[in-house]
Order: structure tokens, then sequence, then C-alpha cells
């Protein structure tokens, strides 16, 4: 069994997901991931939330704005 | 694993294409960018500033001084970058005129961003032969194609965004909403991957949180429904 904690698990994720765990740490999350259905469910989740951030549509610039900008632009290069 | 696809970045010129058309004057180019940039740009602004009109604001100034800058652009770091950090400079003068600081001191992490991302209640006590476990498994989600990223589910997640305190949203709005790496945050913020991962984890912990409990309440919901023909 492995000697991490759900409650410790849970802290690790966002280092884990960047890559940033040292190897012992990482080796300990690993061991605790393949024995714990309930920290690969909160992994999943927070993978799931990540990439639903990413889908977050933006707000475009107002067409006056836009147009502005471009009139800058042309007297800029004028 | 790889991050979502941003806008327009698989279609996208190279930068040192963008620039020199920039330099000629090639509006076609100078459109493209502002209509694909603009959006992020005012999300990030946003979090510096009052207003949504002074954001918008903003990223105008932004514009206008990439404009006038584009010739001293030397490509040390990607156009992209370069271009956000012009905005957040422009956003935190703005934000000081208008009384709303988030000095730099601000974006680092304070006391009450460190300690349990999760309710301790969530996990057994201590004592119990499983302490530390969870108390009970975290609910299922909808697959991520049955929830087909709905609008509901995008407004839930955006309000989570905006309920973070300023560091933690100015964190998760570039690494996870925009899609930047550590590397391209401390180039714009100028804060360590350590610091920001604390604020990142903090932040993505609640806004997971927040779709747990709308989830959860879809899912009773939905039974009730059943229940009740």
């Amino acid at each position: 069994m492995s000697d991490l904690d759900c409650n410790e698990f849970v802290e690790l994720v966002t280092t884990f997901l960047d890559g940033a765990l040292d190897d012992e740490t990482e080796r300990r999350f690993l061991d605790h991931l393949s024995a714990c259905d309930a920290c690969d469910t909160y992994l999943d989740q927070m993978r799931q939330t990540t990439q639903t951030l990413g889908t977050l549509p933006p707000e475009s610039l107002p067409d006056d704005a836009r147009d502005k900008l471009l009139d800058a632009f042309r007297d800029w290069n004028r | 694993m790889e991050p979502e696809a941003r806008i327009g970045s698989t279609d996208f010129p190279p930068d040192e294409v963008l620039v020199a058309r920039l330099r000629d004057g090639d509006e076609a180019a100078f459109v493209l960018l502002v209509d694909t940039w603009s959006g992020g740009m005012g999300r990030l602004a946003r979090s510096f500033v009052a207003t949504n009109e002074s954001a918008a604001e903003v990223v105008q100034d932004t514009w206008l001084a990439v404009i006038r800058g584009i010739d001293s652009f030397e490509g040390r770091a990607s156009l992209k970058t370069w271009i956000y950090r012009i905005l957040v400079n422009t956003a935190k003068r703005r934000g000081v005129r208008e009384g709303r600081t988030v000095p730099m001191s601000s974006l680092l992490p304070t006391d009450e961003d460190y300690g349990p991302t999760v309710d301790p209640a969530r996990f057994l006590e201590a004592g119990h032969e499983w302490a530390g476990h969870w108390r009970e498994f975290p609910a299922a989600w909808p697959s991520p194609e049955s929830a087909a990223v709905s609008g509901e589910i995008h407004a839930q997640v955006a309000d989570a965004v905006a309920a973070l305190p300023d560091r933690q949203r100015i964190v998760i709005t570039l690494r996870d909403v925009e899609g930047y790496t550590s590397d391209e945050v401390r180039e714009i913020l100028d804060i360590s991957a350590a610091n920001q991962r604390v604020l990142l984890h903090r932040a993505r912990a609640s806004v997971r949180a927040r779709l747990e409990t709308y989830f959860a309440s879809v899912d009773a919901e939905h039974v009730g429904g059943e229940a009740v023909p």
C-alpha cells in the first residue's frame, strides 16, 4: 500500500500535471494513483476542469473599437 | 498533456512573418491579430481594472502601443508574450489611476493560498484506520462527450473564475484559459513557477468544486424528474 494519503495526493495534482514533482514524490503519487479509484477520479476531474477552462469563449472587441484601431494602424503607416 | 488548441493557433503565421507584415503596414495581418487575441487580452485586463469599459480601453491602448512599438520588437519573447507584457503594464498603470492597484506583491501567494484545497471533512479523520482517505468517493461526472461543454457549464466556470481572488484569477486565466506555459507566465508576470502552482492549484480546486456542485444539482434534478412523472 502506498504511503501517500488521499488528502496529500489531492494537493500534489497541479505539480504533477506540471511535471514538477521530484522523482521520489512522483513515484509515491503514481503508486497511490494506481491503487485508489477515488483519487483517479479526482485527478481526472481536475484535468477536465482545466480542459473546460481552455474552451471558454473569448469576448470579441466591439466593432467601433476595432475600426478605430484599424484607422490608427493606417495612420501610423501613412 | 497536450494543451487545448488555441483559437487560430494552427494556421497562424509564424512570428517573423507576422512582424514583417505588420512593419509593412499589412492591414490583414493587423486585423488577424486584433481579432484573434483581443478577447483573451480583455479577459486578462479585466483582472487589473475596475470595469469592462476600462478593460476594453486597456486593450485598445495596448494595440496602439503595439503599432508604435513594432519596429522595436526584437523577438526575444514570442510576439504574443511581448504584447501581453505591454497589456499588463498598461493595465497596471490604469488600475493604479483607478485606485484598483494590483501591485506585483499582491500577485504572490499569501497565507490563505496555502492549506487544504479540498474540504478536510471530505477525508476520514485522524485515528480512523483509513485516516486521510476519502470518506466518500468523489461522484463521477458525466463524460466530457455527453456533457458537450454546454453554455451552462461555461457559465458556471466563468462565474467561478470571476469569484477568485485577483492573484488566483490572473494566473488561472493565463495558464488554463489562455493556455500559456509556466515559463511564458513567468515572462509576463514575473512570478516563479512554484508560486504560480500554488495559486493555480487553489484556483483549479475552486473551479472543480463549483463543477462538482453543479453536476450534483443537475443529477438531483434529473433523478427528481424521473421520480415524479
